[in-house]
């Protein structure tokens, strides 16, 4: 019982704060109900007993993305939509049909596989201890190749992000 | 008395589909790219679940997945909101509609 009712509240906070993160005016406001989805979210792999992946989420969702997500709003802070002018695409009408399509879809398949209802929840149990060694023995490679990607991934950002010379800028202008 | 797989699964379709209409409706890049974060996290959500619903959970795979999709998403997002703040100072706008040069 306990347990459903922390399910039901972790996963309204997560839907509340996807929907308004989708659907609010102020960009900052969008920004902070991303981060408070992102909270339900890792209460949700805590409740699951994901430990290790939940502080992982708070860590890296709600304390990196978060804020380079409110960096970046408040760095192209210039054109900021103005009162009366829509918020949505020109094309806006077809993406909510989409989203609701995928949707039936989904929740047509979840609903047609009775056998989803019977799984049993085992018992886990998933140390950190066991996750660091499963990292170093049999998933070592990809340990590795995320390694490499994220090197990429820095040297790109800082590379797209650097200023560029004068003469490019006059350029282009 | 623990909630079943499908509520789980239920919540993550909802949390997919709410993203995936959020980034083809709104207008602002920095909006899309929380649209797709959202999307990657529903996912990764049905990873957990079925994780912890299915056999062999002691092989961590779940879990596996879910960590490198974690540091996969963190490159990706650095890297988009970089090309966001680089479309900007460029063109004065973060607004996708306003990108249209190459629009016949």
């Amino acid at each position: 019982m306990l347990n459903e009712i922390i399910f039901l509240l972790c996963a309204s906070l997560t839907l509340a704060g996807a929907v308004a993160a989708m659907m609010l005016r102020n960009l900052v406001h969008c920004a902070l109900c991303a981060a408070g989805a992102f909270a339900g979210l890792a209460a949700l792999y805590l409740q699951l007993d994901a430990q290790f992946v939940g502080l992982a989420q708070l860590l890296i969702y709600v304390g990196a993305i978060a804020i380079l997500i409110v960096f970046t709003i408040m760095l192209t802070r210039g054109d900021e939509v103005r009162p009366g002018a829509s918020i949505a695409s020109p094309l806006w009408w077809v993406g909510l049909p989409v989203g609701a399509l995928v949707l039936a879809c989904l929740v047509g398949a979840i609903m047609a596989s009775p056998s989803l209802l019977r799984l049993p929840a085992g018992a886990v149990h998933a140390p950190v201890r066991k996750i660091g060694e499963a990292l170093m023995n049999r998933y070592v490679m990809p340990l590795q190749a995320v390694g490499l990607l994220l090197t990429a991934a820095l040297l790109g950002a800082v590379a797209i992000g650097l200023r560029e010379p004068r003469d490019a800028e006059s350029k282009t202008q | 008395m623990t909630t079943p797989l499908a509520n789980y699964l239920i919540v993550a379709a909802l949390l997919f589909s709410v993203g995936l209409a959020g980034a083809l409706a709104r207008r602002n890049a920095v909006l899309v790219l929380i649209g797709l974060e959202l999307m990657l996290n529903a996912a990764n959500l049905n990873f957990i679940a079925f994780w912890r619903f299915g056999p062999h959970a002691e092989r961590l795979a779940g879990l596996m997945f879910v960590i490198f999709s974690i540091a996969v998403a963190a490159a990706e997002v650095a890297v988009g909101l970089a090309l966001v703040i680089a479309v900007y100072r460029h063109r004065r706008t973060a607004q996708l509609d306003r990108l249209d040069s190459l629009k016949g």
